[in-house]
């Protein structure tokens, strides 16, 4: 080594300039939750079960996503609809009891893809942390979308 | 005595106590963000606006944690260790001068709190006694690896002592008086600042102090990859909280010493050419004093996370092989240059 690397002055005073530079350069990790990172367009977050245009819930507990959900996620009990009971589902049979366990479930949209009735979709944000296991298993509380007025939607997408 | 004097020294105690506190309480906050910016990412932002309320977290945090000291431990040594580390840091405060004279109420109060015609011997006297507290908390653990970080911080302590005390002596050559006081009040202005009559000098200081205070690229004596802790692997709670305090505590007193030696003190560029009154003088130099330890706590960190570790051998050869003889050399140019200013300026 040369005098000037044996006194290791030069090389600390270059490495000072590098930090420097480091102290002043923008940081690019994002403060979640104030600030949080947009989806891309194909994110598959959390299923919602749809309505259709009456507000009629469309599934109609066929079973098909539970047969194609390679985790086994997805649940169901089917009932049948009774005589008052036209305005809240589309077909004479609609799930009773619906439920997908989110640690189970991969996320791979296998189930949307199944539906006969475009019922169920892949559209909801990420699964946010929990305590317990119990909590996790999302009941239809948590996945069907709520009401809608499809005469204010069209109104709105028209504009 | 009269009562006035002692009550002026005493609230002049507790304020420079209670400052030396808080400040090092806040680096330990500023080391954390400086060392999040310089890694490209934010340090602690969650407990309060910037993070501010951290260090009373960490506070909090030491007291509700357990105290456990380990079975084969000497319970007297273990306490006394940490111990002794806060007080020599503490007192090592006491001979600062903070500033010049303030006129409160028809008296002169000095801003020293201690002006002994010794002040820097008695700061070194101080320094030595602080390997102490690290040597009796390394020996007290009953752990091999606190064992070796002591031995390691001793022998690293005393060896650049000796190096920091012959860079003094020039200092010393140059100012011709020990007195901390002294010494500040004669680099008045801006040319007359120390620095530009013995840099080598500044430099083996400032080597010194890094080594003195523990911190990298001198930091083996508490390595996480080496050593597990080092000396304070066993601590715990509130202990600890004392062995890590006075770390930045001796931090803080080290910049303050290097700038009131070296850098002028509460001096600054024009200071008497601006027709103000003496308080304001005064206050103005605590201000720039205090900035000027800022700058050099922020020179501390900035090496930190610059440098790389010594190693234990790398260590000891440069601080007996190449910052001593380097002394040596400042001491004897120091006196060449004097005498051929005598004979013929």
């Amino acid at each position: 080594m040369n005098f000037w690397e044996r006194i290791y002055l030069p090389s600390i005073v270059k490495g000072l300039g590098i930090t420097i530079r480091h102290f002043f350069k923008k940081i690019p990790t994002i403060k979640y939750p104030e600030e949080q990172r947009p989806y891309s367009k194909n994110f598959r977050g959390q299923h919602s079960l749809k309505r259709d245009e009456q507000g009629r819930e469309r599934c109609t507990a066929c079973g098909l996503c539970a047969l194609s959900c390679p985790a086994e996620a997805i649940t169901m009990t089917a009932a049948e609809r009774t005589k008052g009971e036209e305005h809240l589902y589309r077909e004479e049979k609609y799930a009773a009891v619906y439920e997908i366990n989110m640690l189970r479930c991969i996320f791979c949209g296998l189930c949307e893809e199944a539906c006969p009735k475009e019922a169920i979709y892949l559209d909801g944000p990420h699964v946010t942390a929990d305590y317990l296991r119990k909590d996790f298993i999302y009941g239809k509380d948590k996945l069907v979308e709520p009401v809608f007025d499809i005469k204010k939607l069209n109104q709105e997408n028209t504009n | 005595m009269e009562g006035a004097f002692i009550l002026e020294k005493l609230i002049l105690v507790v304020i420079v106590f209670t400052v030396s506190l808080v400040i090092a309480m806040y680096s330990t906050l500023a080391e954390r963000k400086i060392a999040g910016f310089m890694q490209d990412r934010h340090g602690p932002h969650r407990a309060g606006p910037f993070g501010l309320l951290q260090p009373l977290c960490d506070g909090g945090k030491f007291f509700f944690k357990e105290e456990i000291i380990p079975a084969g431990a000497h319970k007297g040594l273990f306490i006394l260790g940490p111990t002794l580390a806060i007080i020599t840091a503490c007192i090592s405060s006491a001979v600062i001068p903070w500033g010049q004279t303030l006129e409160i109420a028809g008296r002169e109060v000095s801003l020293q709190v201690a002006d002994i015609n010794v002040g820097i011997l008695y700061i070194f006297g101080v320094v030595a006694l602080g390997v102490y507290g690290i040597m009796l908390g390394g020996w007290a653990s009953n752990n091999k690896f606190s064992l070796m970080g002591a031995i390691r911080a001793a022998s690293q302590s005393i060896s650049y002592e000796i190096a920091m005390g012959l860079s003094i002596i020039a200092l010393l050559m140059v100012t011709g008086t020990l007195s901390m006081g002294e010494i500040v009040a004669q680099q008045s202005g801006f040319v007359n600042w120390n620095i530009w009559v013995q840099p080598i000098g500044f430099l083996v200081f400032i080597t010194c102090a890094f080594a003195e205070c523990n911190r990298v690229p001198f930091d083996l004596p508490e390595c996480e990859t080496e050593l597990v802790g080092g000396y304070h692997t066993e601590y715990s709670s509130m202990k600890l909280g004392l062995y890590m305090f006075s770390e930045y505590i001796n931090m803080f007193v080290s910049s303050a010493l290097m700038a009131a030696l070296y850098f002028g003190g509460y001096n600054f560029p024009f200071m008497y050419d601006l027709g103000l009154s003496q308080n304001w003088i005064t206050i103005i130099g605590v201000l720039v004093f205090f900035f000027k330890i800022f700058g050099f706590i922020f020179f501390f960190m900035w090496i930190r996370w610059t440098l790389p570790r010594f190693r234990y051998d790398q260590l000891m050869n440069l601080g007996w092989k190449m910052l001593i003889p380097l002394a040596i050399a400042n001491i004897v140019l120091t006196a060449v240059v004097t005498i051929i200013k005598d004979m013929y300026f």
